[in-house]
């Protein structure tokens, strides 16, 4: 089956976020899909907000769920040298969480816990590029890029260019994909 | 396959930490690695992560020790684990209790990790080829034999400050003889490509044939240590004096304590380790341990790290569960 085409979904993500991205203090990208899409989103708003009003201040961290995933059990912990990247204070924060593929939620609650390690937020919105549906947790986004139905036992990842154009591909989940995100988005 | 390393399932996967003899290069790189992210849990807020939770971790030690009890409990703790701490010196032991009986008792507990320092070398090789498929066993220390966790505490530190092994000269000073830490250093050194490893000591105080470990030896501080990125001393033990190995502590410090005066023998940005605890004024001059080129206190932060990364990895998944 043929997938969307990212950039037209970023495009959108944006468009929705760009009302209320006044709002937000931070963008928090879960790494590490989502770490590329919060860089590029930060780049953009900052862009088209300090245009008009040069005051305009957002700033831009990363997550790495490893440390609260519920699966440690049964896949242990993989060394990735990137651990999270919090720069700035998360107590008081309103804070908006992104990630690439969102589908159990179970990453998001994972990634909200890490956060709460760093502070108490304000609050957390999430805006996802693609929702695949199938929740396993009471998790909702309030920016979706797109709605796919996909099979179950397909993956879906984002990935970038070496020019940093996104593109989207799918994988089976038991194949050569030795990515252990991919149960788990 | 025969698996001959106790330490490694037949997956390769990494069961127990019992030495760094063996151990391929791939997995010290993952527990330095692993360490790596965990440096920062410290700075948070929270300075813990759940990785751990449910799970028991016994600290058996057989002889007395602060520092590594205390940065193994320090690391349990950050991984949400319950720490017990058993001071066997003083307990079933002397009640005539042997080791395995006082091991089985503590599985009957539901152990899920044993941390063991002990005066006899192989006692936790011992315990790991005893404990249920499951249960994981930690070398903090065993007679003369191996100290993993601080030569990879070690290995860390040499990263943080050099990030490369493969172009390093690094020399380790003091009574290699008797050391548990230097064998597990010279192996992990050797093994993450350091191309060459001195040890400098007096002949009393080396083992025989130590060359086959892929060591240069040297009996003078003054040619050991000339253009070395490395020095890594290890402590006099003072009992030694009274055994026919040392004249007097003076002499040895005349001879083989790092002075500022034999630091410039090393190039000009050598880093001086040392695992503590010291002896001022036997095998390292104040000047040096407070100095410069001194990272032997970030080297206790840095423990905790990768006693968290050890314990991490081997909490994984086990063997049934499909690896």
């Amino acid at each position: 089956m043929s997938l969307p085409d990212a950039e037209a979904l970023y495009t959108t993500l944006f468009q929705k976020i760009l009302p209320d991205s006044r709002k937000y203090a931070a963008l928090v990208g879960i790494h590490t899909g989502g770490a590329w899409l919060a860089k590029r989103l930060h780049r953009d708003l900052v862009a088209t907000h300090t245009g008009n009003s040069p005051e305009f201040v957002q700033q831009s961290g990363m997550l790495s769920v490893s440390f609260h995933r519920d699966d440690f059990d049964k896949i242990g912990l993989h060394a990735q040298k990137k651990s999270s990247e919090i720069p700035f204070p998360v107590d008081g924060a309103h804070i908006l969480l992104i990630d690439d593929v969102l589908q159990s939620g179970r990453t998001i609650r994972a990634a909200i816990n890490e956060l709460f390690d760093y502070g108490r937020p304000a609050s957390i919105s999430l805006a996802v590029l693609v929702d695949r549906g199938n929740r396993e947790l009471p998790i909702c986004a309030q920016y979706i890029g797109a709605t796919l139905s996909l099979p179950n036992e397909k993956t879906l990842e984002l990935n970038h260019d070496d020019h940093g154009k996104f593109y989207l591909s799918m994988e089976n989940k038991n194949g050569a994909d030795t990515n252990h995100r991919s149960a788990f988005t | 396959m025969i698996n001959r390393n106790p330490q490694l399932d037949k997956n390769r996967v990494l069961q127990h930490l019992l030495t760094t003899e063996g151990l391929p290069a791939p997995i010290l790189q993952q527990i330095l690695d692993t360490a790596e992210t965990f440096m920062g849990v410290t700075e948070r807020d929270v300075k813990k992560v759940p990785l751990l939770r449910g799970k028991s971790v016994f600290n058996l030690f057989f002889e007395p020790s602060t520092r590594t009890r205390t940065t193994f409990e320090i690391a349990a703790k950050r991984l949400s684990a319950d720490v017990i701490n058993l001071n066997i010196a003083v307990s079933a032991q002397s009640k005539g209790e042997t080791l395995l009986d006082t091991v089985d008792n503590l599985s009957a507990m539901h152990a899920d990790m044993f941390v063991v320092r002990h005066s006899q070398s192989g006692a936790a090789h011992l315990i790991a080829k005893h404990v249920q498929p499951g249960i994981h066993v930690i070398n903090a220390g065993d007679g003369r034999h191996a100290h993993p966790t601080q030569a990879l505490l070690d290995m860390f530190t040499i990263r943080r400050y050099k990030r490369e092994f493969h172009n390093l000269r690094v020399a380790i000073i003091g009574d290699i003889l008797h050391s548990r830490v230097a064998r597990s250093q010279i192996h992990a050194l050797t093994t993450l490509g350091v191309p060459e490893v001195r040890v400098i000591a007096p002949k009393t105080l080396l083992p025989s044939h130590v060359e086959r470990l892929g060591v240069h030896v040297f009996h003078d501080m003054r040619n050991g240590l000339r253009d070395v990125d490395v020095l890594m001393m290890l402590r006099l033990q003072k009992e030694r004096m009274q055994g026919a190995y040392l004249p007097s502590s003076e002499e040895y410090f005349k001879y083989y304590g790092l002075t500022p005066e034999k630091l410039r023998l090393a190039r000009p940005d050598a880093i001086v380790m040392h695992p503590g605890p010291m002896n001022r004024g036997v095998e390292i001059d104040s000047e040096v341990a407070d100095g410069g080129q001194s990272v032997i206190l970030p080297q206790v932060t840095y423990g905790i790290a990768v006693r968290m990364a050890v314990m991490a990895i081997l909490a994984g998944p086990q063997p049934s569960d499909g690896g």
